[in-house]
């Protein structure tokens, strides 16, 4: 079931397997056809945010906090709005006041004030990069130029930017609207802490009793940023009639024009948000930044005003994902079986409440059939920017606390690391801590992938080498999505999906259209709609796109199907439903005629054929996966080298195998980074110091080897055509594979991200010290 | 980013001209890859950017077995390492350019303008020193000659006065039984900077078992490039043995006078100093003693 794949080697489709009852043959599935948008893309001819042109076009940049924590006193825009070139200046007093408006995202609701602030700070800041006023001119120089022309009083307040700090009685302050919600029930005190968390299944204290073994230890994470190379761009226009146009980078533009709208309370029908190709978002490119930004400058000057961010913007005034403090302790028989879990884990949301404590805490045990489980989470704010979702939010932090302890617990046991997740491993049937109960997943296949996989039984050899293996999980979500496709007299298709295209997916959406109506990838012509071309799609995260937008898809074929059978039968008089249709071609009796052919003959049947669907499906997909790293660590510098990295993973079907593998060396990449050398690096006025690719260390070409991969097809039963999604999942385990490596070549445990040179060095100098 | 003025100057006396009439709100272009990022970025200011690369005497390099090299000041990276008579004669040099930037930045980055920009970090000032280069200097009053030891100051702050730019470096002929090597070292393996930087030089005795002299420049270890002359003079008539190698390291941390920041905590970077100087030391000696030594990214052997 498992296929070790390399991106050369081509895979047929004509696999096929039983897992899910039928067997199933497949043309298109599972091949790897060229993308759609990919000559575009290599010849640069693709219009990204920033490729924006148009008459009149002026230029927006913004003012940033120079402080992490202080009241604004006053703001003087008069020298900025004299210079010759300035045509709009603004603060967010030109933004609607939100207090108290609370709205429904799809993903999730958010507080309007707070998300307002984000893009535009009202009477405090509350972190180095926050926005404080925008300046659109003729010329971007100019602009900038007017931003120093800006005078800003501040009155500076001490910061916070380390999340068990930020929970200390006398930590500074940052909302005083903002109390503990803990068991539905709100705190008296304004506090830092805006959410207290609690799951509880089985008797903890029972469970714990009947160990013969218990490990319990704590662990650290840093900000990381999701790093995307495109940075935020957004380009608005309102127009005289005053309809809105945004044309922007987004992973969801319709979630872009609902916040857009809501933030400026303005009818959601008065916004088109045309979604460009983006370069990169990974859950950092939901939010709006610049676009309500440009949207009041363009209404104050009467001309398009495009905003870019330069990269220092995108670290500071941009989501990273949450710093973290997890505290995780396992206990288990002799022959290993788990008896109880214990986590709690504190995540920094920014300088906002709302992070991801809550997908942590879901996930921290998710891999496990723990009888007997407690887990507590806080979301705490402090003085670092409002934190976004980052591929498999909250996930990544909980598995490395959680992995690492599974693998000290194998060490104590004496039991191989993949045998004991295999005797623990979460399976159809095992309910997590917070309450779900797993249908059919791929976990143990996945293990036992990794079990027979090449890497895992070679011999690794040398000096200073080790190897290690974690499990990582995340959720993949349903939501909806829409899709509209016209059929063409020369029999190709022509399909509208509303998902922003970020890995491919354009290409895996209409591969499951072809599929449906049996013909090639190549004869289905995707594009992305715009806000109203379109119906209603969330956004592109959760690994939905290929599972749900791929679901609207399949949608759009038996549609057109039904359409088309009812040409047929128009043709050969008969009744729609005494047509078949299989492997592209509609029957009745000894008649035939291929799709292609039948569409040739659409409008002498009555016109236009125009399918269309609109799904929202019952997530999750639940995808597994397994990572095996080798490492050599420098007995001197303490410098870590991966060797070899395997990705594993359940990806229920693979639509086009080489998305799937791009996906999963992706995401081991993120988290390799996440893992050894990326963080945000605050002084102690909570200043972050490394806001550039120069200093902000995500790995290169030169720090990794090639990212082996093996998909584990375990189907999905909730999909017609078995996909779980992928995108998120390869991130989660990376840091403590390679933490669980790092042990084994240096011989000391570090249970602190990143695992930094001179962390490893200072590691194994304490233990030296010790013996 | 505000309006600058741009002028090519021909010759040198052309570009002190330019410079002497601006003062300091003058900047010399050579390869742009430091200036242009720190004007965009509001690090330095410029009503004027005098580029200095149509100077015939300042791009390209000669080398003469007797003279030496003579390296003009805005010769690209890539100039050097592309030469394999250079990379014999002057290997820490080429160590130095084959790592700074990438291979976009070494098209157009240059030796001098690295200097001139005086990073404490910079890659090439520890080889310069190694290799004992000069800086030959025009300014208003003449030419005047400065050992690179001796050219910077003070974090990005060097002795050119009003007026002066930087023409060339001599580096003194190369004999035999000499071996010379620069390492840094990075979390990452390219486009990084040094946490610390080590630029060796020996020259061996005719049976090439002990060392007869030796220089030593460090990077990001001092507010400015910090040339190791005790540990050299320290070095002269030891034996070239691993024994002397670890000795040299720990007088080399002894010297060093390192900050805590981003890119490394202080007691880090002390501790890595007696690494990078053990390990370029062994290096050094082994081109002394004509083995050939490979090249990754990040410096380090293979």
């Amino acid at each position: 079931m498992a296929t070790k794949t390399s991106p050369d080697k081509k895979k047929t489709g004509k696999a096929a397997d039983t897992t899910n009852g039928e067997p199933q043959a497949f043309k298109v599935i599972g091949t790897r056809p060229i993308r759609h948008d990919g000559v575009d893309k290599v010849t640069g001819r693709a219009i990204y945010g920033a490729d924006v042109q148009m008459a009149g076009l002026v230029h927006g940049r913004i003012l940033r906090s120079p402080h992490a924590h202080a009241r604004i006193k006053a703001i003087d825009m008069s020298a900025a709005e004299k210079m010759p070139g300035v045509v709009a200046v603004v603060t967010g007093k030109d933004m609607p006041d939100l207090r108290d408006k609370m709205a429904d995202l799809g993903e999730g609701t958010v507080n309007l004030a707070h998300l307002g602030a984000n893009c535009l700070a009202h009477g405090k800041v509350l972190y180095k990069g926050q926005a404080v006023a925008a300046v659109a001119a003729t010329s971007p120089h100019i602009a900038e130029e007017a931003l120093k022309k800006i005078k800003v009083e501040y009155e500076p307040l001490p910061a916070v930017t380390w999340v068990l700090d930020a929970m200390k009685d006398d930590a500074p302050l940052l909302h005083d609207n903002v109390f503990t919600s803990e068991m539905g029930k709100l705190g008296k005190q304004p506090s830092n802490i805006a959410v207290h968390l609690h799951f509880e299944k089985g008797d903890v204290e029972k469970g714990f009793a009947e160990a013969d073994v218990t490990i319990e230890r704590e662990y650290k994470t840093a900000s990381v940023h999701q790093g995307y190379i495109e940075p935020h761009v957004s380009t608005a226009l309102w127009n005289h009639d005053c309809h809105l146009t945004i044309w922007t980078s987004t992973q969801g533009a319709f979630t872009a024009r609902q916040q857009t709208a809501e933030l400026l309370q303005i009818a959601i029908s008065q916004v088109t948000v045309v979604p460009c190709e983006i370069g990169g978002g990974f859950g950092g490119k939901i939010s709006v930044y610049l676009e309500p930004v440009a949207a009041i400058l363009s209404r104050k000057c009467g001309r398009p005003v495009k905003m870019i961010m330069n990269r220092n913007e995108v670290f500071e005034g941009t989501g990273p994902t949450p710093g973290s403090f997890v505290r995780v302790k396992l206990g288990a028989k002799k022959d290993g079986r788990l008896v109880a879990g214990e986590a709690w884990l504190a995540y920094d949301a920014g300088a906002f409440p709302g992070g991801m404590i809550g997908p942590g805490c879901m996930c921290v045990f998710s891999c496990y059939d723990l009888p007997n489980a407690r887990v507590d989470g806080y979301d705490v704010v402090l003085n670092k920017p409002k934190t976004a979702a980052y591929r498999a939010p909250g996930a990544t932090q909980a598995a490395f606390a959680c992995e690492s302890v599974i693998d000290e617990l194998a060490e104590k046991l004496g039991i191989d690391p993949i045998e004991l997740r295999l005797k623990n491993a979460a399976r159809e049937g095992t309910r997590r801590v917070d309450g779900p109960t797993y249908p059919r997943v791929g976990l143990v296949e996945t293990l036992e992938a990794a079990r027979n996989s090449d890497h895992w039984r070679s011999k690794l050899t040398g000096k200073n080498r080790g190897r290690g293996i974690a499990c990582g999980y995340w959720f993949n979500i349903g939501l909806k999505s829409s899709a509209a496709a016209n059929v063409n007299p020369d029999g190709t298709v022509t399909l509208v999906e509303g998902s922003t295209d970020i890995g491919g997916t354009r290409t895996s959406v209409a591969m499951q259209l072809a599929e449906t109506l049996g013909i090639a990838a190549e004869d289905v012509h995707p594009q992305v709609g715009d806000t109203d071309s379109v119906g209603y799609t969330d956004v592109t995260g959760g690994s939905r796109v290929t599972f749900a937008t791929g679901l609207a898809a399949y949608e759009v074929g038996l549609d057109i199907r039904r359409q088309m059978a009812a040409r047929a039968a128009m043709l050969w008089e008969c009744k729609p439903e005494e047509v078949t249709f299989a492997d592209g071609v509609f029957r009745r009796g000894d008649k035939s005629t291929s799709f292609k052919e039948l569409a040739g003959k659409m409008h002498q049947t009555g016109g236009a054929v125009v399918g269309r669907a609109t799904v929202d499906p019952e997530g999750p997909s639940h995808g597994f996966g397994a990572h095996i790293a080798d490492v050599e660590v420098d007995p001197d510098t303490g410098k870590v080298t991966v060797l070899r990295y395997t990705a594993l993973q359940d990806a229920g079907r693979a639509i086009h195998p080489s998305y799937v593998e791009g996906q999963m060396q992706g995401g081991s990449v993120q988290g390799i980074g996440w893992a050894l050398n990326e963080e945000y690096f605050y002084d102690d006025s909570g200043r972050m110091r490394n806001a550039s690719y120069l200093d902000y260390r995500m790995p290169t070409a030169f720090d990794l080897p090639m990212i082996d991969t093996i998909i584990v097809e375990v189907p999905n039963p909730a999909h017609p055509y078995g996909v779980r999604g992928v995108g998120e999942t390869p991130i989660v385990a990376p840091p403590a594979a390679l933490a669980a490596a790092i042990y084994r070549a240096a011989g000391v445990r570090l249970r602190e991200l990143p695992m930094a040179p001179h962390r490893v060095w200072t590691a194994k100098k304490m233990t030296n010290d010790e013996c | 980013m505000k309006d600058i003025e741009y002028a090519a100057a021909r010759s040198v006396d052309e570009a002190v001209g330019l410079l002497a009439a601006r003062g300091d709100k003058a900047r010399i272009l050579a390869g742009g890859t430091d200036i242009l990022v720190q004007l965009r970025e509001g690090l330095r200011d410029a009503d004027l950017i005098v580029d200095v690369k149509k100077i015939p005497e300042l791009v390209g390099l000669s080398h003469d077995a007797k003279r030496g090299l003579r390296l003009g000041a805005s010769t690209p990276c890539y100039r050097i390492y592309r030469d394999a008579k250079i990379c014999a004669a002057y290997p820490a040099l080429a160590d130095a350019a084959r790592i700074i930037g990438g291979w976009q930045i070494q098209s157009r980055a240059s030796i001098g303008g690295n200097l001139c920009n005086s990073s404490p970090a910079a890659d090439s000032i520890p080889a310069l020193i190694a290799h004992d280069a000069r800086c030959v200097i025009a300014g208003p009053s003449g030419r005047r000659t400065v050992p690179v030891a001796e050219f910077c100051t003070a974090p990005g702050r060097n002795v050119l006065a009003r007026g002066e730019l930087l023409v060339t470096l001599e580096f003194p002929p190369v004999g035999d039984g000499e071996g010379a090597r620069y390492l840094r070292f990075i979390p990452r393996n390219e486009m990084d900077i040094a946490v610390v930087g080590a630029g060796v030089w020996v020259k061996l005795n005719a049976a090439k078992d002990t060392i007869a002299a030796a220089r030593i420049g460090l990077a990001a270890v001092a507010p400015t490039p910090l040339p190791a002359t005790e540990v050299g003079a320290w070095l002269a008539g030891k034996p070239a043995t691993a024994a002397t190698f670890a000795e040299a390291g720990d007088r080399a941390r002894r010297l060093a006078k390192p900050i805590s920041d981003m890119r490394s905590p202080a007691e880090y970077r002390l501790h890595i100093v007696g690494v990078l100087v053990t390990r370029a030391l062994a290096g050094a000696v082994d081109r002394a003693r004509g083995i050939v030594i490979g090249h990754s990214p990040n410096g380090q052997e293979h």
